[in-house]
This record gives C-alpha cells, structure tokens and sequence, in this order.
C-alpha cells in the first residue's frame, strides 16, 4: 500500500519545486538569451566610431547620440528603408485582399460546390513549408528567361506570393466560429450581398483580417532571401544591410533596427495590455 | 447562377497569383535543370542533359552534407531550448501567457539579417562578450567562435528558435488537462505523467516544429555568410553564388532541385503522418 500513497505525498512539493522554482528560472534565462541581443543592438547605435569612416566597430569606444540626430546621413539606407516600407504596404494590401477572399472560398464551399479545395489546401501547404531559397530562385531563373527586369514589381509579385497563403490561413482559423445566421438576417431584411459583407461579414472578420495583414507586413519587411534574388538595383532595407556587411556598417543600421524594435514592441505590448483589459 | 460561381470567383486570383508566380516558376526551374546554357549570352536551350545532376553533386556534396549537420543539430538544440519555456508558458504562464508568448517572439521584431550582424558582435574576438571574458581569463587569449561551424550553429539556433517553441506551446497547450488529472488519479507518478501523457500528445507539435525549423535552416545562408567566415560552406551559399555570382542557371537550379526534393520527403512524410492542414494550427 505504501506504494500508492507515495505518489500523493511526493508529488505535490516536487510540482513545486519545479512549477515555481526550476522551470521559471530557466525560463527567464532563454528570455534573457532571447533579448540579449537585443540589448547588444540598441547599446551598439550608441557606439562612437573610431577614425574618420564612422563604422561601427566591435570595441565599445563611449556612448554618444550622434548617430540617432544623423539617422538619415546615409542616402542608400534612408532609400532602401523608405522603398521596404513601401513594398510592405503594397504586398500587405494586396495578399490580404486575396487572401481573405481565398480564406472565405475555403472556409463556405466544399468539394460538391467547390472542386479543387484539396488542390487549394496542398498548394497552400507546399507554400508554406517549401525552402524560401527555392522560391526566390525559380523566380529569379523565370523572370531572367521571360526578359522581365528586377526592381520594384518583381519585388511586389514575390512578396504578395509568399504572403497570401499566411494570410489565408490565419484569416480562416477566425472565419471558423463565424455565426452565418447574421447574414441571413441580413438578407431578410433585405440587404444585398456586397451590403451585407461591409457591414456585417467584414465588421465581424476584421481583427483576422487586421492579425492576416500584420502578419504579410512583418513577413515582407523582414524578407531577405527572396528579396536578395530579385531586387536587382533597387534594394530594400535586410538586402542594402546584407550588402554592407562585407564593407563595414554604418552605425545608422542599428538606430533604425532599434527604431523598427521599438515601434513594433511598443504596438505588440499595447495589444497585450488591451487584450488583458478586457479578459 | 453568380452563387454557384462564388467559390470559383473568391479563389480565382490567389489562385492565378499561387500558380503563375510559385508553381510555374517551380516547374520552370525543374526544366531549368536539364536546359544547357551558354555562358556568354545566357540563353538556355533544352537538351535534357541530365548530367548536371551528377556534376553538381560531384562538386558540392560537402555543402549538403554541411547544411544537413547544421541544420539537424540547431533545430535539435532548439527543439531542446524551447520545450522546457514552452512547457513552462503552456501550463503555468496564467494570465501571463501573452505576454511571455511575446517574449519568445522577441527576435523577430528585429529586422533578421541585423540580428545575424548582431551576434557577430556578440561572438567577436575582442567583441562584448569573448573581449570580456578574455579580459577576466576565464577564456584564454587564443580563443575564438567566429568564422567556425559553432558560430554558424550558434546563430542558427538563435534566429530560428521561436520556429521551434511556437509549435511546442501550441501542442502542449492543447493537452486536454482532464487527461492528466485522470492519469494523476489512477496514481501515475509525476514522471510517468509527463513521459506517457504529456510527450505522446506533443509528438506532432514536435514534428511540425522540427519541419518548420529544419527547412528553412537547410536553406539558410545568411548565417554562415556573415558568422561563418569562408569555411563551412552551406548549400544555400552556393546555390546564390551559382545565380547571382556565376549565372550558371541551369547548375543553379539542379542544385535547388535537390533541396527542393530533400525538403519535399520531410514535407511529404508530415501531410502522411499528420495531414497537410494540422500545420496551420502550429504557425
């Protein structure tokens, strides 16, 4: 019988040592691992630069906001930054506009009003988990073959095709609880379907379709692989950044990645802290 | 009439979008492979010479062989990393978990290629950390991590580990936690509630996160650009220089071929094992 109650007596202390103690300990190691980094960026656009080409340097030569009053002295990184916002607007508008109606094809219709669904969903998959270093190249030996000049709409086409299907997928996981009867009263009371979708489907999938959106921008700002293949002489922001690696960087890199850290953390943890009013 | 077309109607334009700019440039690239090109004008001729196959592997067989160690050996060690936080944040994060789920999506709000530059000032000889420790010898002089297969590991298993505990807290959170209880009832040890219950239930999370974070590591090759100096070379490497540097396309595209094939068994045997949709639960 001794056997049977041990269990019961043990486990209760041993879940806390590990619930309270062990556990939350190493967690807030990875974090710090996690954020170190980090830290490491935003200390290091504080950096003064030694000798007269002002780049960054890996010694820490005294702290100094120079670099953060000149954000904009280097012309091809303003450039660069200004045309990935650029991208990012347009491929975020157009692959959630798609992406959203792929979405709703695919959560209403199956097989008997809707063939090739499976083929949809395949593709869909295939998308997400191919090599991205694969994608950009077929592109790449596509555009070359066919004559099509890198820059700016080769850009746009790639960015919209590796968006849409993120879109897609996140955009349904909130069309699923979706309540159809609003429709239909909608339609009752006589609206038409594009009245009935603006103002009540869309209203109701908009925080999908807002989570589908943020999510086609961050991959499209962030994007370095497929960007490096296509962007031929215009380069945006990861691809201008990668380019300089080799020749020394400016210390402005890191004032905009701490610029970008900050406005991105800042609306994140603004979410949250909404997101836990209203629970 | 306009209702029966509605499906059609809503996916047709992904649809041209996902075949015109992703499927059709796969099979172009998959026909790229056996075209002979000429170096001088790059025009390209189909010959369905299949020796480019063979050739290419001859010659960079290493970098494979790199890219798969590199790989399989970051995504083990986040896969390692990760479990216990995502654990952690699955089962005790309470009220708190959106805010730790944020934590663990830290790095990607730094743009990825200045994360990469970023540890190599972390890794640097004389940089923050190695300057620090060698300055204190705990490190001897001598010591360095840049420019080895360790940095190139190091970064990987950085940049790539929220790929991994995503995934993880997804499966663990869905663990119906009356399972357990009833598991606690019939006297399962803590061990043996963990081993038996909670692990079977996280073998697909742990699926999925190995594919999501194995494949884009194969292909990666900022990493061992900006860490791993010019030894250690990986696929994704050469695959880029043969583009973008030697405009040999049609080796170019034999050796993306491969990749494609090597990541389409481990794509393939998850939609087998799993079913292709369970995926985007995990994203």
């Amino acid at each position: 019988m001794s056997a049977v109650t041990l269990p019961e007596a043990v486990t209760p202390r041993r879940r806390r040592r590990w619930g309270r103690v062990v556990l939350p300990v190493y967690s807030w190691l990875v974090i710090a691992y996690l954020v170190f980094p980090i830290i490491i960026m935003i200390a290091y656009s504080f950096n003064k630069t030694i000798g007269s080409m002002q780049l960054v340097s890996f010694s820490w030569n005294g702290f100094t906001d120079q670099w953060f009053k000149q954000w904009s002295d280097i012309p091809g990184l303003t450039q660069s930054f200004w045309l990935s916002i650029r991208l990012g607007i347009t491929s975020t508008l157009i692959s959630t506009v798609l992406g959203t109606m792929l979405a709703m094809a695919l959560v209403r219709y199956r097989p008997p009003r809707f063939r090739g669904k499976a083929v949809f969903e395949q593709v869909i998959f295939l998308n997400i988990a191919a090599p991205e270093i694969v994608l950009g190249a077929s592109l790449l030996g596509m555009f070359v073959s066919l004559n099509i000049g890198r820059g700016f709409l080769t850009l746009v086409l790639s960015h919209v095709m590796f968006s849409i299907a993120y879109v897609a997928v996140t955009v349904r996981a909130r069309l699923a609880g979706f309540d159809r009867s609003l429709e239909e009263a909608a339609y009752d009371l006589g609206a038409n379907p594009w009245t009935t979708f603006t103002r009540v489907t869309l209203p109701l999938i908009m925080p999908g379709v807002l989570a589908g959106a943020l999510m086609a921008f961050a991959l499209s700002i962030d994007d370095f692989v497929t960007s490096n293949f296509l962007s031929g002489s215009s380069a945006p922001f990861p691809v201008w950044v990668y380019g300089v690696t080799r020749v020394g960087i400016p210390p402005q890199v890191f004032v905009f990645g701490t610029g970008i850290f900050a406005v991105g953390i800042g609306l994140a943890l603004t979410s949250v802290v909404l997101a836990r009013k209203k629970v | 009439m306009g209702r029966a077309l509605a499906p059609y109607l809503l996916s047709l334009p992904s649809g041209l979008w996902l075949l015109l700019l992703f499927l059709v440039p796969l099979a172009f690239m998959l026909s790229l492979s056996l075209k002979t090109c000429n170096p001088a004008t790059g025009a390209c001729v189909m010959t369905w010479h299949w020796g480019e196959f063979p050739s290419e592997i001859s010659l960079y067989h290493q970098e494979f062989i790199t890219s798969l160690y590199f790989a399989a050996a970051s995504t083990i060690v986040d896969l390692i990393v990760s479990f216990p936080i995502a654990y952690w944040i699955a089962f005790y994060g309470g009220r708190r978990k959106n805010f730790f789920l944020l934590m663990l999506l830290v790095p990607f709000f730094v743009s990825f290629v200045i994360r990469t530059i970023v540890w190599e000032f972390v890794l640097a000889d004389n940089g923050v950390v190695l300057g620090t420790l060698k300055h204190l010898h705990v490190l001897p002089a001598g010591f360095h991590v840049l420019g080895t297969g360790v940095a190139v590991m190091a970064g990987l298993a950085y940049n790539y580990l929220p790929f991994t505990a995503l995934p993880l807290y997804v499966a663990l959170e869905r663990i119906d936690r009356r399972v357990l209880e009833a598991a606690y009832d019939l006297y399962a040890t803590r061990r043996a509630g963990f081993l038996r219950v909670i692990l079977p239930l996280t073998v697909p999370g742990i699926f999925a996160a190995f594919l999501l974070t194995f494949i884009p590591m194969f292909g990666d090759y900022v990493n061992q650009e900006i860490l791993g100096g010019t030894s250690n070379t990986m696929i994704g490497t050469v695959i880029q220089n043969q583009f973008l540097v030697n405009f040999d396309f049609a080796g170019g595209a034999s050796l993306s071929a491969i990749l494609l094939v090597i990541a389409l068994i481990g794509i393939y045997l998850y939609a087998r094992l799993l079913g292709s949709r369970t995926i985007e639960q995990y994203l």
